[in-house]
This record gives structure tokens, C-alpha cells and sequence, in this order.
């Protein structure tokens, strides 16, 4: 046993030759893996949630929108909690300044979380139409919040936030609610439910299924329409993202996909192949935390102020030795979570039904 | 009044936890439970097993479902109020936190789906093999918690410097040498360097002097908080005389996990009082109320400490008794470092260790008694008929939870002034030397600035150091409103459920699995009558489900007699 523990360790110690900043960078890098997990999987059934007091007409469809997602939601939302620990393990400096400067969108964040978690949890525990009703607007209401708080979040990012050369932020709640990260709020409440719509699409059948139809179109349109408006303000606002995919053609790639993905949408749903779609609407998602991160780069998170209190990926990482020991336990780690998560999700394939177990 | 940011966030930290706690001990204890029941159900095939493993797992999911939606807060608080603190541990803190996140949360959160709504899709080996995966899980995460936690008591494999930055031009693009490596340099900023600690080795940091027994100590809480749950609801079926086979067997296997728990967590909390004293000797003067560090110590029973006067009123004590306790001295004469050998801004506050200290051991003492006068009439074969002891039962439950918080309360409160404890300065015969006015020291850490003045700063962390600079009191006090609000509501609501499930008892026992065919019929039948109701547009009003229909709840006569 300890001679295992000591080969580990010197497992460990070779990802030391690696330097501070390229450790930085990869784990950098594994933070996106993580967020676009996170907002790929949790994205619909946020979506879910947003679309619930819309597409459902009865008591039984209600149900079925939430079951649709009633097994996996709560592992799903496990990847930000992972996000946000290996955010505090690889970067506490980033995570100190972020979670403190934006201290009351969290908390607000944290109430929508709790709000949408209990609600799957107790609607279906009392058979009243006042308690069921109470419930199904906050599933709505925390579903809608949590996305948008995450849209305003990564708005203000993409714009930097006001810093001192302590690192902490020193604006206001108010100057986190600008124009320009309030549509991108917008932008990622429909990319979701967008998203969740062609899940609920693909989890039902008959009737309700073809409901669902015209709830899709209605989301792609407002959706395309956002991501126009959203795609030309950073053009025009945000040089750093420009800048970036100028140094690095190739980069070129991500959006040039991202377009064919979003194109790819209604052509999937129109010839009835809405499997293709769902999986064109995770690119476009996938997409845009790349376009983030590459906007980003080499800063983890940029002063708008005054460029030089900016926090860069190697200022507010973590030391080497942390650094290698956390690229070993993510190594070991995540394939386990990757092959355990693919069984639970083949566990539950196929069109939700209503059983005994069901919320 | 000018709002306090330190106070105001500490209030909030304990808020928040506190409510999390609830939880944690429950699944990480019945989940124990679970697997113990599966797998006998595997072994035996025998359907009661099934019967009470699927009514704790209901019960099991309701209790999990508000630890998860809490624990998210506690993991974001950390940034959101103390981010100074999480600068400063973040490099040691955060490899335990995202370790806990890859190896406990997926796995208990992944396989907890199989757990509750897997019974009709998985085989019976599947479904055991996911009930001890979330059991792991579950065990997993206070592993890692309980870790980082014990670091900031008695920090080991790690040490405290200066930080470097890359420096950036005017325009804000990285620099680089001729070597094509970032030009770094020290991180000052008026006159003062900005230090954390680092990790240096990592067994030693997960193996710190008090990782051990703290664990073992949590786990053994968590195991009792568990059981005591348990036979709380089972002592209540048989006072009410319901479900009282179903009752009974449960009781009986909870009890003996309830009792091996106790004594054990007795043995273990006395190795980890001595831990204590050895490595935070004020923390335990202050559960003590102790203050003279010269002479034999008594073991306090009773008393009203006061700080001002640095003595306990009215004490009941057991002469020599500290001594014993701390150094197994068994001439109960040997000297114990007192408070009055704390500098007074080193020590912790007194009234709050002290009683939550002798409020956990008093309840242990209690659990001890119980169980093993309960194992003497079960024994006399007269347990279950004495009312009085039943209602022990009932209450234990809240007692448990008492126990669990305060055990918590004293461990955090009595590390104070420090969020991350500083080491003691030893000689080499390792006793603490004292400083020339005769108080223990904490060790310091030393940096040179680029002009060679010297800086001196503990090798820990205070808690008013801690908190986040970037947010303002009045932002504290209302999320603290905002915690207080739906913690009311959910603390409320899980009460409520968790009485409709406890209302409704266990179904009775099936062949388990969708071997049975009448039972299939049945479902198979009712879900195609709720569809065809569906269908027709009177679901709403007109189904109930499953666990509202309200049962004839009169005196049972068989096993699962009482169904439909």
C-alpha cells in the first residue's frame, strides 16, 4: 500500500517537469472541458425548466417535463460544482476575486439553484393545485434565473470587471447589469431552452411530441435573431476577441463551425431529424465557451480599468507541485465519471414515462 | 449602528453549515444502512430485506436532495465571503475540494439516480452495486472535507511565501525574456508582500497530525446520527403499534450499529482530546474552562466559566481528572497548559466551546447508557413493551443532531482567533516554549522585501483577516435574510414530507426486482388506467398518487398486512 501511494507520488512528480505556466494553461483549458460539460448537460434541463409553464397544458404533461430530466438534473448540475472546485484548486485567485465581486448575482444564483432543485423534489409530494402551482413557478423561476445570471456573468467577463491591485473587484451590482451582458444573458436563456425543447422533443411521443414542434421553431427563431445582435456587439465591443482569432488563424475554425452548427439546426428539425439537431445545438454551445475562452486568453479575468490589475492565468494559478498533483486526480478521475455517467444516461434512455419512482 | 463584515459573515457561515449538516450525517449514515440491507437481500432474497430497503431509500432521497442543494452554498461561500481566506489556502485547500468533486459528488449523485428511480430498469446486482457506490460517495466527500478542515486545525506538508506575478507592459501584453520564458517578480504592494501557502508535500498534507481521529470521529457521529434516525421512526411504528414487524427488525440492526458507534466514538474522543491539547492546547483550555497551568488539573463537570475573572463559578469538579484525561497520568497530578498561558488576543471565546463541548460528551454518555441498558432488555426479551425507553427512541434523533452540531460548533469556535491555526513553537524535547512573559508562541514566517527590510507575519490565518474585502455588510446582511428565508421553507417542507413518508410507512414486502407477476399486473394496469385517464384529460384533479392515498392506519396484523 505505501509503496503504491510512493509510485503515485512519483507519478505525480513528472507532471512537476511540467512548468507553472504550461500547468496553468492545460488546467486553464480543462476549465472549459468542465463548463462546457456543465453547460451542455445542465443547459437542457435548464432549458426544461424554462420552457415547463409553456408547453405543458395538464397536470400529467407537467410531470412529464420534469421527469423528462427527473434522473439526471442532479448529476448534471455536479459538473459546476466541480467547475467551481477546480476553479478554487487551480485558480483561488480568480475564484477569491469572481465570487467576491460578484457577491450578489452568486447569491441570487444560489437562490435559483435551491429554488429549482427543491421544487423537482416537492411538487408532486401533495395533491393540491395551489402547491403544485407554487412549485411550478419556482422550477420556472430558478431555471430562468440561474441562466441568466450565468449570460450576465460571462458578459461582464468578456467586458472585464473594475479591479484594484489587490485583485478585488470594486464596482457595483449595477455596473454588472450593462447592456451588453444583459443580452447575453437573454442570448443564453434561449440558447437553452432552445436546447431543452429539442431534449423534450427527442424524450416524448404523440401528442405532446408534436405540441412540442411549433415550441422549437419559436426558440431557434428568437434564439438566431439573439445570436446576431450578440455575435456583432462583441465584434464591435470587445477587441481582445477579434485580436485573438487574428494571431491564430486557425482558430478561425470555431466560429466558421459554429455558424454551420446553427444553420444545422432547422435543417435537422425540418427533415424530422431532431437527434442531429440536439446535437448541433451542443456545438453551438460548446462553441461559445470557446469563443470565451479564447476572448479571454491569456487572462483569466481582464480589469477594465486598468489592464495591468488584471488577473492572467498564470498570476492567479495555483503553485506546480498543486497544480500536477490536480492533473493527476482529474486524470484518474474523470474517465471514471465519463464511463459511469454514460451508463447512468444509457440507464435511462428511451421516452420518459410516468412510473412509481416518478417526482 | 455600523454593521460588523466579520461578524455578519460569520454568522452567515454558521448559518449555512449548520442547516447543511443536517444532512450529511443522515445519508452518510443510513446510507451504511442501505447496503447493509441490499446486500442481504442479495444474499437471502428474502423480501422483507427489499421491503425496508426501499422505504429508507425513499427516505434516504428526500434527506440527500436538501444536503445537495445546500452544499452548493457552502462550496461557493468560501469565495463569495472569505476570498482573502481562499487566496491564502487555496493552493492546499483547493486540491482536497476539487479531489471531493471528481471522486465523491459524481459518484453520489450519478449512481443516486439509479438508487431511486432504477428499481424497474436495473437487476438487483445493479442496483446493490449503485447503493454502494452512493454510500462510498458519500463517504468520499466527507473524507476530502473533513481533510482541508483538519488542515486548517493543524496545518502539516505545507508552508507559507511570498508570491510571484508576471508583469505586463503598459499595453497589457505578456513579456518575455530571451529565453522565451514570462518575466516574473515578486508580488508587493505597498511595502507589504502578498503570501499564501503552498503545498510542499501531499500525503503529509492529507495525513496531517489530526486528519485521523477527526475522521473517524465524523464518520463514527455521522454512523449514530444514522441509527439514532433509524430507531427514532421505528420506536414511533411501535409505540403507535404500526408496521410493528417491520419496525422491530429495523430497530434491531440499527441498534446494534448504534451501539458499537457510541462506545467507539467514546475511545476515539478521547485519543482526539489528547491530539488536541497536544497541537491547539488553547482550544482545549477552552472547552475546559481551564486556567491554571501550574499544579494538577480538574476535569470540570459543572460550572459557569467566566472570562473577565479567568475562573469557572460554581464548579463541580473531578480533582486531577484534566490531568488524566490529557496525559493518562494516572497519579491524576500531572500539570495542563492552561488559558492563562494564552496571550488574552490569542484566546478563543469560552462560553460557546464550553458548553457545546460538555453538551456532546453528556449526550454520548446518554447514547452509551441507553443502548446498552436497551441490549439488556432485549436480552430480558421486554424492550420493545417499555413505553419510556421508546420514547427515548423517539427523541434520541433530535439528540443526535444536537450532537453532531455542537461537536462541529466546539472543534470551529475553539480554533478562534485563527481560520487557519498557527503551529506551536516547540523545543526539541517537543513541549512548547514559552516567550519571556511566559504565553505560548505560534510559529512566524519571515520574507525579505527587495530592500532587504525583513517581514514577519503567522504561519496562520486570522478569521478577521479572512473575509472578502470586495463586499459590503449591508450585501451580507441581506443574503443572510435571503438564507434565512428559504431555509425556513425548506427545513419546514422537509419536515412535512418527511412525516407524510413516515405517515405512510413501508409497502409491503414484494418478490422484488419485476419477478412477481401479480404485482407487475397491478402496476402495468394502473399505469395504463392513469395514461387512458390522461388521455381523456382528467388527470388533474381526479388521481392521486401513490403516497398521498391515505391509508386505515388501525393496529396491523401480518407483515404488509395494511396494504390496499
Amino acid at each position: 500500500m505505501i509503496e503504491a501511494v510512493n509510485d503515485l507520488t512519483l507519478f505525480a512528480d513528472g507532471f512537476l517537469s511540467l512548468s507553472r505556466n504550461s500547468l496553468a494553461n492545460i488546467w486553464f483549458l480543462l476549465l472549459a472541458v468542465l463548463l462546457t460539460g456543465y453547460a451542455i448537460l445542465d443547459g437542457f434541463d435548464l432549458g426544461v425548466g424554462i420552457l415547463h409553464p409553456f408547453v405543458a397544458r395538464n397536470n400529467t404533461e407537467r410531470r412529464l417535463v420534469m421527469n423528462s430530466i427527473g434522473p439526471i438534473w442532479d448529476g448534471n448540475e455536479v459538473w459546476l460544482v466541480t467547475f467551481g472546485g477546480a476553479l478554487f484548486a487551480a485558480f483561488p485567485e480568480a475564484y477569491a476575486t469572481v465570487f467576491s465581486g460578484f457577491y450578489l448575482p452568486l447569491m441570487l444564483l444560489l437562490f435559483a439553484l435551491i429554488l429549482r432543485a427543491v421544487s423537482l423534489e416537492f411538487r408532486g409530494k401533495v395533491t393540491s393545485n395551489a402547491w403544485r402551482h407554487l412549485w411550478d413557478s419556482a422550477f420556472f423561476l430558478g431555471s430562468c434565473l440561474a441562466t441568466f445570471l450565468f449570460g450576465v456573468a460571462v458578459g461582464n467577463m468578456m467586458l472585464g470587471v473594475p479591479l484594484d491591485p489587490h485583485h478585488e473587484y470594486i464596482g457595483t451590482f449595477l455596473s454588472l447589469l450593462n447592456p451588453y451582458s444583459i443580452v447575453v444573458g437573454l442570448l443564453g436563456v434561449f440558447a437553452f431552452a432552445l436546447h431543452g425543447s429539442i431534449f423534450l422533443y427527442l424524450k416524448t411521443e404523440g401528442d405532446f411530441q408534436q405540441h412540442l414542434r411549433p415550441v422549437m421553431w419559436r426558440m431557434y427563431f428568437v434564439f438566431a435573431a439573439l445570436f446576431v445582435v450578440v455575435t456583432l456587439w462583441t465584434t464591435f465591443t470587445v477587441p481582445r476577441a477579434v485580436e485573438t482569432l487574428h494571431a491564430h488563424p486557425w482558430l478561425w475554425v470555431v466560429p466558421i463551425l459554429n455558424v454551420l452548427a446553427v444553420l444545422n439546426i432547422p435543417r435537422a428539425i425540418s427533415k424530422g431529424i431532431e437527434g442531429y439537431a440536439f446535437i448541433s445545438s451542443s456545438c453551438v454551445i460548446a462553441a461559445f465557451v470557446v469563443l470565451f475562452i479564447t476572448a479571454l486568453f491569456p487572462f483569466l479575468v481582464p480589469a477594465s480599468n486598468d489592464i495591468s490589475n488584471s488577473l492572467t492565468i498564470l498570476n492567479a494559478s495555483s503553485s506546480e507541485k498543486t497544480l500536477g498533483i490536480m492533473l493527476l486526480i482529474a486524470l484518474i478521475g474523470m474517465p471514471c465519471v465519463i464511463a459511469y455517467s454514460a451508463v447512468i444516461y444509457w440507464t435511462f434512455r428511451g421516452k420518459v414515462k410516468l412510473e412509481e419512482t416518478s417526482y | 449602528m455600523e454593521l460588523d463584515l466579520v461578524f455578519l459573515s460569520r454568522i452567515q457561515f454558521a448559518l449555512t453549515i449548520m442547516f447543511h449538516y443536517l444532512f450529511p450525517p443522515l445519508t452518510i449514515g443510513m446510507g451504511v444502512v442501505l447496503v447493509y440491507l441490499g446486500g442481504m437481500y442479495l444474499k437471502t432474497r428474502d423480501p422483507a430485506y427489499q421491503q425496508a430497503q426501499k422505504f429508507w431509500t425513499r427516505i434516504f432521497g428526500l434527506n440527500f436532495a436538501i444536503g445537495v442543494a445546500s452544499g452548493i452554498v457552502m462550496e461557493f461561500q468560501f469565495g463569495t465571503n472569505w476570498a482573502t481566506y481562499s487566496r491564502f489556502v487555496g493552493d492546499v485547500f483547493g486540491s482536497a475540494l476539487a479531489a471531493e468533486g471528481i471522486f465523491a459528488f459524481f459518484l453520489e449523485s450519478g449512481f443516486l439516480a439509479v438508487l431511486i428511480f432504477g428499481w424497474n430498469r436495473v437487476g438487483p446486482r445493479m442496483h446493490f452495486f449503485s447503493t454502494c457506490m452512493v454510500s462510498l460517495g458519500s463517504i468520499f466527500s466527507s473524507i476530502w472535507i473533513v481533510v482541508a478542515n483538519s488542515w486548517q486545525q493543524t496545518p502539516a506538508g505545507s508552508h507559507i511565501v511570498p508570491m510571484t506575478r508576471e508583469v505586463l507592459d503598459e499595453h497589457g501584453q505578456r513579456m518575455f525574456n530571451e529565453n522565451g520564458e514570462l518575466i516574473t517578480a515578486p508580488w508587493i504592494i505597498d511595502g507589504t508582500p502578498v503570501m499564501r501557502a503552498e503545498v510542499t508535500d501531499f500525503w503529509a498534507m492529507v495525513f496531517n497530525p489530526s486528519t485521523g481521529y477527526r475522521l473517524s470521529h465524523v464518520l463514527l457521529g455521522c454512523f449514530i446520527m444514522g441509527s439514532f434516525f433509524i430507531l427514532s421512526i421505528c420506536a414511533w411504528y411501535i409505540l403507535k403499534k404500526k408496521h410493528v414487524d417491520f419496525a422491530k427488525r429495523s430497530f434491531r440492526g440499527a441498534l446494534l450499529l448504534a451501539t458499537v458507534s457510541s462506545l467507539l466514538i467514546a475511545i476515539n474522543g478521547h485519543q482526539q482530546a489528547q491530539n488536541v491539547y497536544q497541537y491547539q492546547p488553547a482550544k482545549l483550555a477552552a472547552f475546559e474552562g481551564h486556567y491554571e497551568s501550574d499544579g494538577s488539573a480538574d476535569l470540570t463537570l459543572f460550572g459557569i466559566p467566566d472570562a473577565e475573572a479567568e475562573t469557572v463559578h460554581a464548579r463541580v469538579a473531578i480533582p486531577g481528572g484534566l490531568s488524566f484525561l490529557v496525559h493518562d497520568d494516572l497519579s491524576f497530578s500531572k500539570p495542563v497548559l492552561g488559558l492563562d498561558q494564552i496571550r488574552p488576543e490569542h484566546r478563543p471565546p469560552i462560553w460557546i466551546p464550553f458548553i457545546s463541548w460538555r453538551l456532546m460528551i453528556g449526550i454520548g454518555t446518554f447514547f452509551i447508557l441507553l443502548t446498552l441498558f436497551s441490549y439488556f432488555l432485549l436480552w430480558k426479551g421486554t424492550l420493545f413493551e417499555k413505553r419510556w425507553i421508546m420514547w427515548a427512541y423517539v427523541a434520541s434523533a433530535g439528540l443526535a443532531v444536537v450532537a453532531n452540531q455542537v461537536g462541529w460548533v466546539a472543534a470551529e469556535v475553539g480554533r478562534q482567533p485563527w481560520i487557519v491555526h498557527p503551529p506551536i513553537v516547540r523545543g526539541d524535547d517537543g513541549n512548547p516554549i514559552l516567550d519571556e512573559e511566559g504565553y505560548l508562541q505560534y510559529k512566524m514566517v519571515e520574507a525579505a522585501l527587495p530592500d532587504g527590510t525583513p517581514y514577519q507575519r503567522y504561519a496562520g490565518l486570522s478569521t478577521e483577516d479572512g473575509v472578502s474585502k470586495a463586499v459590503a455588510a449591508e450585501h451580507v446582511a441581506a443574503s443572510i435574510v435571503m438564507f434565512l428565508f428559504i431555509y425556513m421553507l425548506l427545513g419546514a417542507v422537509w419536515i412535512f414530507i418527511l412525516n407524510k413518508k413516515i405517515q405512510h410507512g413501508p409497502d409491503p414486502p414484494e418478490e422484488g426486482f419485476g419477478e412477481s407477476k401479480t404485482v407487475n399486473m397491478f402496476r402495468l394496469e394502473g399505469d395504463r388506467e392513469h395514461q387512458h385517464r390522461a388521455d381523456a384529460g382528467l388527470w388533474d384533479d381526479t388521481v392521486q398518487r401513490d403516497d398521498t392515498v391515505q391509508r386505515d392506519d388501525t393496529v396491523q396484523k401480518t407483515p404488509g398486512g395494511d396494504h390496499d
